[in-house]
């Protein structure tokens, strides 16, 4: 048994679990909460105490799971990202789950600081910080579909393309 | 038009369609 795919995979998925479970909380719990606090003037509570602590390790899980699946991927990395044959599966996934990780850094993350008020903004800015944010994070939660199917097919799941 | 990823379904439909064209492609990379 070796010790560093074993270890990247169980890495991999305890981060990929944190990252991704966070995500659907964004959107399936958070989003529609604040929107219902927001009526009765109880957003405060959301957006000081709990979206800064689930952002922390939303963002640094994301980091996690890259490199561990990069150390997964090991030698099959430029194979997989150059979706070479036999790899193309787990390539796509690994492309997907990169976009996914530049949008949390790139667009998510910046924004998000604008919105709770971590970074200086005027409220025009906030408003179209809120509509970056949220199209950001609705174009995660839909990549992770394709991308988990790809990453749990990966390069074992043969049968699921007639191989 | 509408876009579908302001509603939580119009995301997954999107995601599930995504995943058939991404499938597809695979499939014809990998023939």
């Amino acid at each position: 048994m070796e010790l560093v795919p074993v270890l990247a995979r169980w890495l991999h998925f305890l981060a990929g679990i944190m990252w991704i479970g966070l995500l659907y909380y964004f959107n399936f719990v958070q989003v529609p909460a604040l929107k219902a606090a927001a009526a009765d003037n109880t957003a405060a509570g959301i957006t000081r105490h709990v979206a800064p602590r689930a952002l922390l390790y939303f963002r640094w899980a994301a980091v996690v799971t890259w490199l561990a699946g990069a150390a997964l991927l090991g030698s099959n990395f430029v194979p997989a990202f150059t979706l070479q044959k036999g790899f193309a599966g787990i390539g796509i996934g690994a492309w997907l789950g990169t976009i996914m990780l530049f949008n949390v850094w790139a667009l998510i993350w910046p924004n998000q600081q604008k919105i709770l008020g971590l970074k200086p903004a005027t409220d025009e800015e906030k408003n179209k910080a809120r509509r970056v944010a949220l199209l950001a994070s609705r174009t995660n939660m839909a990549l992770s579909i394709p991308m988990l199917f790809f990453m749990a097919g990966g390069l074992t799941h043969k049968a699921a393309f007639g191989l | 038009m509408k876009n579908p990823l302001d509603s939580i379904w119009g995301t997954i439909i999107s995601g599930l369609l995504l995943t058939v064209i991404l499938y597809y492609a695979v499939k014809s990379m990998l023939m």
